[in-house]
């Protein structure tokens, strides 16, 4: 039983659904979006700020949700800092996949270094949970919704 | 087609409390509910949902399968064998459920689709015929959603105006508060008969004996109370009194609306169509009276079949004899969950039914479901329908157990060390 547990809590997704990184607002945000999962009341608000060259300068999120949920923020923080926009959307489309189906090819998500790819990897864990895949990848259509401009998103 | 004849015995035996005693055979109950058999994970199933839905035993899976596999047709309307059975059962049922009620007759049971279905039924037929703008319709704040939407949406067609009666931080009704709020404007008092997320058992004779005094009628939504109590529609003098078969042991897709039977003759249809109506022409369409005013279209006819063989064996069983066992188990399970450290209970009100709500310092509910789920222990995690409720006590989300008959204090066992595995695992 705690082996199979072990699979989807991850000692890095419980330090990081401990202790968040990037948890804050950022004041200067270009963009924002709030995400949340009425099915059980998870918020979160993510906050982009996109440089002159369409890079994402810095990436923070506030909220509140279960271990998967924050882990999985506070993960997408730190892999996307650097990245552009349209990675940033290839990453989430790929993370999507990654979460949902089976046989997913990593190499399919492009040129992205090692550390990204294995974090989400980590994250991906919960395809064997279906039930918490929302939990998983609601930052992550959070931080789409900021991107394309949407104000609001909900994950059902 | 009565199958409950096993529960018939049970019931001469049962009595009061321990599941350890003999008196109430809680090892030939739980042979009737053939999932209790079922592993999951490698474990043995502990199922704790039964205030979402429970599970059904053999005698009511069997009298569906009876009348799908040798009597079943469409009702009132054949003049064939099969459809003459099938609305003799059918109607069979509608008595049940009415000595089930202690209703006065049995044209005071509508079917429906379940409790939800029931409430927008009186919101929409009732309220629609007799609210008018500044007129009150008060509530509590413990209700599940399905007792709040359709009066709001009331509220924005008529101009009506809601007042919640407030619950106290231990869950109570706070009847000092509601008191304070009734007046002439009150017309309607829709309030739950016992919390689905809190357990809360509320005073609703007191709630209805005032209403009447300022002539507003009131519904009771007791979804999470048939199961666990013996009701009296008469002695509560109650107005309507809805509650959902799945909940009771039944299938779903069936639930009551029972209403006093003068009120109901003098609503207009909720839904029309075929077998609701006395005559149609172009011209006019007279309607039947209740129940069949209410039951337009082809009804769930062997999940109505499938409720009445519910109420035969809860009945068999007695529900003295499950309340007694159950509010053994809550008490036990209330003890053992105190237990454990940074564990608090939402919801302690003075009179509960057998339904904890919990949250663990530090773990989300979340979390938690998932974890004892792997042990076999199925709980319901999130914000049970009842968000205001939840926003009351400033939590997202919480962990409820809620015990049926057939659960024992073994199974809270299983479901405490989870918990203390859990508090273990996410440290």
């Amino acid at each position: 039983m705690l082996d199979e547990l072990r699979d989807l809590y991850q000692e890095v997704i419980l330090d990081h659904g401990k202790s968040p990184r990037n948890f804050r607002t950022l004041e200067n945000a270009t963009c924002m979006a709030h995400g949340n999962n009425p099915i059980c009341g998870d918020m979160l608000v993510v906050y982009l700020t996109l440089d002159d060259d369409g890079r994402l300068a810095d990436v923070a999120f506030q909220g509140q949700g279960c271990a998967i949920s924050v882990a999985s923020a506070s993960m997408m923080t730190e892999i996307l800092k650097g990245k552009t926009r349209d990675e940033a959307k290839r990453l989430y489309k790929g993370f999507h996949d990654m979460c949902t189906k089976n046989g997913f090819d990593v190499s399919e998500l492009g040129d992205f270094d090692e550390d990204a790819i294995d974090r989400l990897k980590m994250l991906s864990g919960v395809r064997e949970f279906p039930i918490r895949v929302k939990c998983a990848t609601l930052a992550w259509h959070t931080m789409q919704a900021a991107v394309d401009g949407e104000e609001n998103i909900s994950t059902e | 087609m009565n199958k409950a004849s096993t529960a018939v015995d049970l019931a001469q035996q049962a009595a009061a409390g321990d599941n350890s005693t003999a008196a109430y055979d809680i090892e030939r109950i739980r042979a009737d509910f053939p999932i209790l058999k079922q592993k999951v994970y490698g474990k043995p199933l502990v199922y704790l949902d039964n205030g979402a839905s429970a599970q059904k035993p053999r005698q009511v899976l069997d009298a569906m399968n009876e009348a799908y596999e040798t009597y079943y047709s469409n009702v009132h309307r054949g003049v064939h064998w099969t459809s003459q059975t099938s609305t003799e059962a059918f109607e069979e049922s509608r008595k049940k459920v009415a000595a089930f009620l202690n209703a006065v007759s049995e044209n005071e049971i509508i079917f429906t689709r379940g409790a939800t279905e029931a409430i927008n039924l009186v919101a929409a037929s009732w309220g629609g015929a007799n609210l008018n703008p500044g007129d009150e319709v008060i509530l509590s704040h413990m209700e599940h959603h399905s007792n709040i939407v359709p009066w709001q949406i009331l509220r924005q067609q008529k101009g009506i105006e809601l007042k919640i009666v407030p619950i106290d931080d231990d869950g109570n009704f706070l009847f000092d508060e509601y008191q304070k709020m009734l007046s002439e404007k009150t017309k309607m008092v829709a309030v739950t008969h016992v919390s689905n997320a809190l357990g809360t058992i509320v005073p609703v004779v007191d709630v209805i004996r005032l209403a009447h005094d300022k002539g507003a009628l009131v519904l009771l939504d007791g979804c999470q109370a048939v199961p666990h109590m013996a009701v009296d529609v008469q002695a509560l003098d109650a107005d309507f009194y809805v509650f959902s078969g799945h909940k009771l042991y039944g299938p779903t897709a069936i639930g009551v609306l029972w209403g006093r039977e003068d009120l109901l003759n003098a609503m207009p249809p909720y839904q029309s169509g075929g077998d609701m109506i006395s005559s149609v022409t172009f011209e006019k369409t007279t309607f039947k009276k209740s129940p069949h005013r209410f039951e337009a279209g082809t009804p769930a006819i062997t999940e109505a079949i499938g409720l009445g063989a519910a109420i035969d064996y809860v009945g068999a069983v007695g529900l003295g004899n499950i309340s007694a066992h159950e509010q053994g188990v809550l008490q036990y399970a209330s003890e053992r969950l105190q237990a454990v450290e940074g564990l608090r209970i939402i919801g302690q009100a003075r009179e509960k039914a057998s339904i904890i709500s919990f949250v663990i310092d530090g773990i989300h509910a979340h979390d938690l479901g998932t974890f004892v789920d792997r042990a076999g222990v199925a709980v319901r995690v999130g914000h049970h329908c009842a968000q205001p409720m939840m926003e009351r006590y400033g939590i997202a989300a919480t962990a409820r157990a809620s015990f049926g008959l057939y659960n024992t204090r073994e199974e809270v066992d299983v479901l405490t060390d989870a918990l203390n595995q859990a508090k273990e695992f996410f440290g």
